[in-house]
């Protein structure tokens, strides 16, 4: 399979132009010159090819041989991916470290998944029967809570003419043998591959109305994920993108997490490695680790790899989305991966358009983005993978086309605010310039779920903040004596959502994770603070009284205080301060089902399901 | 790849800055090292950057006056550019390409390391934990830097970021204590004067010997500058990784370093991105930051410092800029503080150490640090904001809580930032002043801290003001929220 194919004629940093005598395609994996170095075909012409090298090309010349390998630059597909950290084209760094230390070493080849790894496979097919792509044929245990599922690849189908039984396998050892329409017998390794740069097909895809709950309150309660949605995070340096990003990686309740790591620092990564083994995942008190895949090609890894490892992330998210489990996936920076297409460009010498990236940047980030969904897989189950990508504005500048363009295909918008970060507002994400275009489709679950007053909670918190922002500006005009003493308890209102709510230290054990219950009891209680308040000043009570005996600073301590499984504490506080506002309260804002409980799935609301 | 087949050829048939086209070559290779003899016997040096049949384009690492093409020896070494490293050169000044400066012999190296360096492999890292004492409250208290961290310094035109690298590089040898730390300095670009002080600093401290000095001044070729710092990080990854000494990197001023390699690409004729720099500015600035850090199982680390000067003050240039992104965290100078005479004038608000969460609390440095620093900030922003309504309003206008943060802000930049120099605190002084300065708070006011630390260090004053002895409203109670 692997044959010398031609020679390098030229070597422009990684990418190296080929003259060819035999045959190669594009995308094609090949191995470049004597150190065999990994490399990709990205054109080709009558004579010659352009590759881009995905290791450092220092010391290659003219004349040294190029090597194809007849396949397209695939994802290795199997067990034994959770718990891995790879770099952009899949290489084991753990391997990698094994076999030249330290400090990455060059042209080492080394499988993906470990071939001398056993795996109790269990059929699950019966052989002679016909099957179709994305069919169960068995299963792997390959993590305690991970069921693997071995399906018939997306490209397949026909007779099943051969099964493993339940025995030890390993990835390369076959698990199926079959049999095409025309006749061929196509034998299954218990790993697949896929062509990363593919997306694997579905059977349909299906409305995100179920949300990622992420623990996160300013996201689940203010701009909320859905189950195979996507969302993007820009922000300036330093504004929290990592940490989110990592926060989310902790604590979102999906079954399997592909975290990339692509083009930014090595130490956040180790720092995973070192805490996902010893953190437990809060759904189900296993070791986060057991369903990670970490991806890290650090921004002083090869940038051509860099490029490389969102597709080989998303390629694995989707594999396990087609098993029926839902996934998310974080890209920490899609600006990065843009750079890496700019700087492949500009060395291929094609067109810039704007600030030198070339025109199909904004093409190459929606098919991305697409790439996110929930679906009905080809094998008939409902599963998902989210999406949700960092974006590193040059010079916090918004305008620029990357965040631009990101900003027209995502659904979900967490943008972070330079001056949030600075006062150490965290997440900064700023209330008035982000949204979710989910948050509609969520509702029902949250109504259904959690409570009924979600979205009329939701909608008050947004609003006083909006208010404040107004009033903000007024003070700026004429100073804070102007305002009422109304006015004024809205600010008051508007800092405990802020302080007492949105922000949120993910380094705090009790404050860094909230179960859903507790973000929606939370809220009611800081809400119901605010109008009891409000309806004291209407009473005629003096504003300061009223600040001193409702404490403002106890009520914004307690999302530090309250843990998830102490709830009770909320609820009395807040039907405390509910009893109080019943007191005072003759009729007015007395809205319909404004004093339902919060905490009590309504049963008969569920709406319809959608399918597509 | 370190193989030594020397190949010449003679003359060569283009040359633009830095840029030197050589035809009738077919086996140059990527990144080779070439010297390039003029007929005098004068040698430069230079790399391959692209090679194709029948031509290299090599890019020379030191100015390219006086060269004549026709007469050139072109001399490929077969390897890449390699760099002395070893123990020896502790204690030595050398030029930007590791050559002495000092009028000494050439210090004779432990062995020769490619200067590009590779990367450390993300498994193989050790994630730093463990704190450096500067002496800087500032710092300390509010962005604490950890072993094996690169942190920068944000600084411009005349702010006294020399004075604080000093400082900080001389605190934290001393707090060290321990004979395997060194320092080295790589100065690209700056005035004799600078290289002087520094010289100066370190002599006065007597951290010379612990010390190599790689100097790349203003008036040495820019060109120069693209290796510097890559010949002292590898000095740097030598003694930390193989010798186990724990290392203080400064590299300064990363904008001249920036400008230059502007330069060569657009020699080059690449395609400019922001502010006229190369798409791979950021690529390129990593593969120097990155060189910091720990490795597991190994003794020692390297903690970087580099410092740049902001064109105009802004922190959206791109050299700032993509430090920012790349480096964890950053001590941000500004002109108002240092004209209002804080010295240091750090800036904390945009100033972060992303590291600094995981080298404090109980056993790294005291349990309350991390509540103290997230109330310092939250209190010095809502300075921020009383100041803006103070220039609205005036000052005697302003809501007792607005005044009170006033006279916060006002001890908290006199006392705590304001040092004076050469004299660092510890640990604990800085954290002690930084109670005192939270004591001008009611204890409403300090919802970031823990009930319990509130209780065993917060000191609350009624009358705040005559603690500091100075401040506009002194006379005028504070009243109402
Ligand atoms: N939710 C949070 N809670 C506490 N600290 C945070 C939070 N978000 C960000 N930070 C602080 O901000 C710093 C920078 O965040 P990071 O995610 O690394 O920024 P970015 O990736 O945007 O450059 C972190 O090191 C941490 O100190
Ligand atoms: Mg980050």
């Amino acid at each position: 399979m692997s044959e010398d194919v031609g020679i390098i004629v030229r070597v422009s940093g990684f990418v190296v132009e080929a003259r060819l005598d035999g045959d190669l395609s594009i995308s094609e994996r090949v191995w470049v010159g004597e150190p065999r170095l990994a490399g990709e075909v990205i054109a080709l012409r009558s004579d010659g090819a352009t590759i881009q090298v995905y290791e450092d090309t220092q010391g290659l010349r003219p004349g040294e041989p190029i090597v194809g390998s007849g396949q397209p630059l695939s994802a290795v597909l199997g067990p034994g991916l959770l718990g891995n950290l790879f770099d952009g084209i899949q290489r084991p760094l753990d391997a990698l470290k094994a076999s030249s230390g330290d400090f990455i070493g060059r042209g080492i080849e080394t499988p993906s998944l470990d071939p001398e790894r056993r795996w109790t496979f269990v059929p699950r097919a019966d052989q002679g029967a016909a099957v179709v792509a994305g069919q169960l044929l068995g299963v792997v245990q390959e993590t305690e809570l991970l069921e693997h599922r071995i399906l018939v690849p997306p490209d397949l189908g026909g007779r099943l003419a051969w099964l493993a039984g339940e025995g030890e396998l390993g990835v390369e050892d076959r698990v199926a043998v079959i049999e095409t329409a025309g006749g061929d017998e196509v034998p299954l390794p218990l790993a697949q591959r896929w062509h990363v740069r593919r997306p694997r097909p579905v059977g349909a895809r299906l409305r995100p109305d179920v949300p990622l709950i992420t623990g996160q309150r300013a996201i689940d309660t203010f701009f909320p994920l859905a189950k195979g949605g996507n969302a993007a995070i820009p922000g300036g340096f330093g504004t929290g993108k990592t940490v989110l990003q990592h926060s989310l990686a902790r604590w979102s309740d999906a079954d399997v997490v592909v975290y990339i790591g692509c083009g930014e620092r090595g130490n956040e990564m180790t720092e995973v490695l070192e805490e996902f083994p010893e953190l437990t995942d809060p759904w189900t008190g296993r070791p986060l680790m057991e369903r990670t895949v970490l991806i890290a090609n650090t921004s002083n890894m090869p940038v051509s790899a860099r490029e490389a490892s969102i597709y080989t992330g998303i390629t694995i998210a989707e594999y396990y989305r087609d098993q029926g489990h839902d996934v998310a996936l974080m890209a920490d920076s899609t600006s990065r991966w843009a750079q890496a297409l700019r700087e492949i460009a500009g060395r291929l010498g094609e067109m810039p358009v704007e600030e030198g990236y070339p025109a199909y940047l904004a093409a190459r980030l929606a098919a991305f983005y697409e790439r996110a969904g929930r679906v009905r897989t080809l094998g008939g189950d409902e599963s998902s993978v989210t999406v949700i990508g960092a974006v590193s504005p040059p010079g916090g500048d918004f305008s620029e086309p990357v965040t631009r363009h990101t900003q027209r295909f995502v659904q979900g918008w967490l943008a972070l605010d330079a001056d949030l970060a600075h006062r150490r507002h965290y997440p900064a994400i700023d209330w008035l310039g982000s949204y979710a275009l989910q948050a509609d489709a969520v509702a029902s679950w949250w109504t259904d779920e959690v409570g009924p007053r979600w979205p009329e909670n939701r909608r008050r918190a947004l609003d006083l903040l909006q208010e404040e922002s107004g009033l903000q500006d007024l003070v700026q005009l004429v100073g804070p004596d102007a305002l009422s003493d109304e006015q004024r308890w809205t600010l008051s209102g508007a800092r405990l959502v802020r302080e007492g709510f949105l922000q949120q230290n993910a380094l705090h054990p009790v404050d860094a994770y909230a179960v859903p219950e507790r973000q929606a009891l939370l809220l009611d209680l800081l809400l119901t603070a605010h109008r009891l308040g409000r309806r004291r000043l209407e009473a005629g009570d003096p504003l300061d009284e009223i600040q001193r005996e409702l404490d403002l600073s106890t009520l914004i301590q307690l999302r530090q205080e309250v843990p998830n499984d102490a709830l009770d504490r909320l609820r009395e506080r807040r039907d405390a301060l509910r009893t109080e506002l019943d007191g005072l309260d003759g009729e007015s804002d007395g809205a319909a089902g404004d004093h339902d409980e919060p905490d009590e799935p309504k049963e008969d609301t569920r709406e319809e399901e959608e399918g597509a | 790849m370190i193989t030594d087949l020397v190949r010449e050829y003679h003359g060569a048939q283009h040359l633009a800055g830095p840029i030197l086209i050589v035809e009738g070559i077919d086996d140059a290779r990527s990144m080779e090292m070439v010297e390039i003899v003029s007929p005098g016997g004068d040698v430069r040096l230079g790399q391959v950057q692209e090679t194709a049949e029948g031509r290299a384009v090599v890019q020379l690492f030191s100015g390219s006056d006086g060269l004549h093409l026709p007469d050139l020896t072109i001399r490929l070494r077969g390897r890449p550019f390699a760099t002395p490293v070893g123990r020896e050169m502790l204690g030595r000044v050398l030029d930007g390409l590791a050559r002495p400066r000092d009028g000494l012999p050439a210090p004779v190296p432990e062995t020769r390391v490619e200067a590009g360096g590779t990367a450390i492999n993300p498994a193989a890292r050790a994630y730093p934990r463990q704190h450096i004492e500067t002496g800087i409250s500032a710092i300390d208290g509010m962005n604490t830097l950890v072993r094996g961290q690169k942190l920068p310094i944000f600084s411009g035109n005349g702010l006294p970021h020399d004075e604080l690298a000093a400082q900080v590089a001389t605190h934290a040898r001393a707090g060290a204590g321990e004979e395997d730390f060194a320092i080295v300095l790589a100065a690209m670009g700056v005035s004799h004067d600078t290289a002087e002080r520094f010289r100066d600093a370190l002599e006065g401290s007597g951290a010379l010997e612990q010390s190599t000095l790689f100097l790349n001044l203003a008036d040495d070729p820019p060109i120069e500058r693209l290796i510097t710092p890559r010949a002292a990080l590898s000095l740097a990854e030598f003694l930390a990784f193989v010798h186990g000494m724990h290392l203080l990197v400064i590299l300064t001023d990363m904008t001249n370093y920036g400008e230059a390699l502007r330069e060569v690409a657009n020699r080059r004729g690449e395609i400019p991105t922001r502010k006229g720099f190369p798409g791979y500015l950021y690529s390129d600035l990593a593969s120097l930051y990155e060189r910091c850090g720990r490795i597991a199982g190994r003794e020692g680390s390297i903690t970087i410092m580099p410092m740049l000067t902001m064109p105009s003050d802004d922190i959206t240039h791109p050299i700032p800029d993509l430090t920012g992104y790349i480096t964890e965290g950053q001590i941000v100078l500004d002109r108002d503080l240092d004209r209002r005479g804080v010295d240091p004038p750090i800036n904390v608000l945009p100033s972060l150490s992303r590291l600094m969460k995981d080298g404090i609390g109980e056993d790294e440095t005291r349990a309350d640090h991390q509540d103290v620093a997230n109330q310092l900030y939250a209190a010095y922003s809502e300075v921020t904001s009383a100041r803006s309504l103070a220039q609205i309003i005036g000052e005697d206008d302003l809501p007792g809580r607005q005044k009170r943060y006033l006279r916060f802000g006002e001890a908290f930049e006199q006392r705590f930032l304001n040092q004076p120099r050469g004299e660092g605190r510890t640990m604990t002084e800085t954290l002690d002043l930084a109670w005192r300065m939270l004591d001008l708070l009611p204890r409403e006011e300090l919802t970031r801290i823990d009930d319990r630390h509130l209780d065993a260090h917060h000191r609350p004053q009624a009358g705040g003001a005559e603690a500091i002895g100075r401040s506009a409203d002194t006379g005028r109670p504070d009243g109402e929220e």
